[in-house]
Formats: structure tokens, C-alpha cells, sequence
């Protein structure tokens, strides 16, 4: 089955996280496909290589990069919450003058239309959120 | 890119300004507007609040985007499911709502209600019959 996630929480703040990330494993290893992980919301929390979790913790946004390289995963962070938030990649900081980009390996920035694409051309689309 | 047109629902079920939720997920509306699929959105629990009218945010300091959903008609979306349980709960009724209309290319612009009063029942019936439910 194709499928696309949607995570609508940040790390460590909402269980979502990991489930959706505990989900899309599971997806991967009984051999469905992920068309696309796109986060919304604090969501886009997930996609800052900035994050400094203890060492006894399990680190959220590091497992999201491991997992896209491994299976070549689409991960999107939508761009009008990640501005919100303050997620940057190189042409973000570019385009609104930021002297700083935060982006995690595996992450791109894009528009919401990736979600409602996503939608079109999946046969489940599963939200992670409250 | 869209080769087939899908039932869309999105689903609003939180408050207008306590979260972030009601307002990102009217951006997720207006941008899938541009998709041409079947469209209907559906506002229950503390989500009947985000269509109340008379909405004053002067005093928090935020955006009220309250207007917008006036706009959901010009972006042919014509199908607002509100849940009738969850207005009775919360001591409201339709005339507490704004009142929302799309206009009827077919019938020479005839300005028609695009909300749709339902119950709890019925709106789960409508739920089942969809192909992608957002969730916000």
C-alpha cells in the first residue's frame, strides 16, 4: 500500500512523533511504500539538527534522518509553519535574510500543496496529532 | 498531478486561538482549493467556534481570520458540515455561526448555504463515505 504520513506534533513534546516514526518503520519493514512524510504544525519541529536531546534519550530528529537515508524517504517540512517556527535551509535563509539554517539531513522545505499532493496520490493518508 | 479527483473532508475540531490548529488548517483548505478534488470541510467539537461570528481578537493580540471563511465559497468549496450536537453542547445554534453562502454557476449565481446543520449520526455517515480525512 502507498501511503503518506502526515506529523502534526514536535518532538518530545507529543507522543506523535514517535509514533509516526515507530508507524512508518513498521510500514517499511512489512513492505509498504511511503510516498511522503510531510509535517505540519509543530511538526516541523522534528526536521532542526540543532536538537540536543540527553544522552539516555532517544533522539528524535537523528532516527527521522537514519530512516530517510536508508529508505530514500520524501520528508517535507512545510514552509509556512516551519517559518513560523524558525526552520531554515540554505534557500530560506536566503530568501528572508536569516544568518543561520538549522535543516536536518533527509528534511526538505516545501509548500502544503506536498500534503494535499501526497493525499491525491497515496491510498492512505495517516495523521500523527492530537 | 491530480489524475483522479478524491473526497476530500477536512476536519476541524479545536477552538479558533487557543492553537495554532484552526488557522494552519484553513491554509490547508485554501491551498487544496487549487487541487480540484471533492471538497467538503466539517467543523465539530470547540471547532464550531471557529465559524462564530463577531469574532474580536483586539484584545490578544492576534490575527482574526475569522473572515476568511466567508472566502471558502469563491474557492468552490460549497459543502460546511456542522455538527448539531456540538452546538447544542456548547449552547450555541446556526444564528450564533456566520452565514456562509456559494454562488450557483449553474442556476444563473443563485447564492446558496453552503453550511449543512447535521447530527452526530449523520456526520459519521458522511466521514465514511470520504477517501482522505485531514484532521486538524
Amino acid at each position: 500500500m502507498k501511503l503518506t504520513i502526515q506529523v502534526n506534533e514536535g518532538p518530545y513534546q507529543h507522543q506523535s512523533a514517535d509514533s509516526a516514526y515507530y508507524f512508518a518503520k513498521a510500514a517499511l519493514e512489512k513492505g509498504h511504500e511511503i510516498y511522503r512524510i510531510f509535517f505540519y504544525h509543530d511538526g516541523v519541529n522534528n526536521g532542526t539538527r540543532l536538537t540536543t536531546p540527553p544522552q539516555d534519550d532517544r533522539n528524535i530528529v537523528a532516527r527521522w534522518s537514519e530512516l530517510a537515508q536508508q529508505h530514500d524517504l520524501d520528508m517535507v517540512l512545510c514552509v509556512a509553519a516551519a517559518q513560523r517556527r524558525g526552520i531554515v535551509d540554505d534557500g530560506e535563509a536566503e530568501r528572508n535574510g536569516k544568518d543561520a539554517t538549522n535543516i536536518a539531513p533527509g528534511f526538505r522545505i516545501s509548500g502544503l500543496g506536498q500534503l494535499i499532493e501526497g493525499g491525491v496520490q497515496s491510498d492512505r493518508l495517516v495523521v500523527f496529532g492530537d | 498531478m491530480a489524475e483522479e479527483t478524491k473526497k476530500f473532508m477536512y476536519i476541524n475540531r479545536k477552538a479558533p486561538y487557543g492553537t495554532i490548529y484552526a488557522w494552519e488548517a484553513l491554509e490547508v483548505v485554501l491551498i487544496g482549493a487549487a487541487f480540484e478534488q471533492d471538497v467538503s470541510v466539517a467543523f465539530m467539537d470547540d471547532g464550531v467556534y471557529q465559524l462564530a461570528k463577531g469574532q474580536d481578537t483586539s484584545g490578544i493580540g492576534m490575527k482574526n481570520f475569522s473572515p476568511t471563511y466567508a472566502a471558502l465559497g469563491d474557492f468552490e468549496i460549497t459543502k460546511i458540515y456542522v455538527e448539531k450536537e456540538s452546538l447544542e453542547e456548547r449552547g450555541l445554534t446556526l444564528d450564533d455561526l456566520q452565514h456562509l453562502v456559494w454562488e450557483d454557476e449553474d442556476e444563473d449565481w443563485a447564492e446558496k448555504d453552503s453550511i449543512r446543520l447535521v447530527s452526530r449520526a449523520e456526520l459519521g455517515e458522511v466521514l465514511a463515505g470520504q477517501d482522505v480525512l485531514f484532521n486538524f
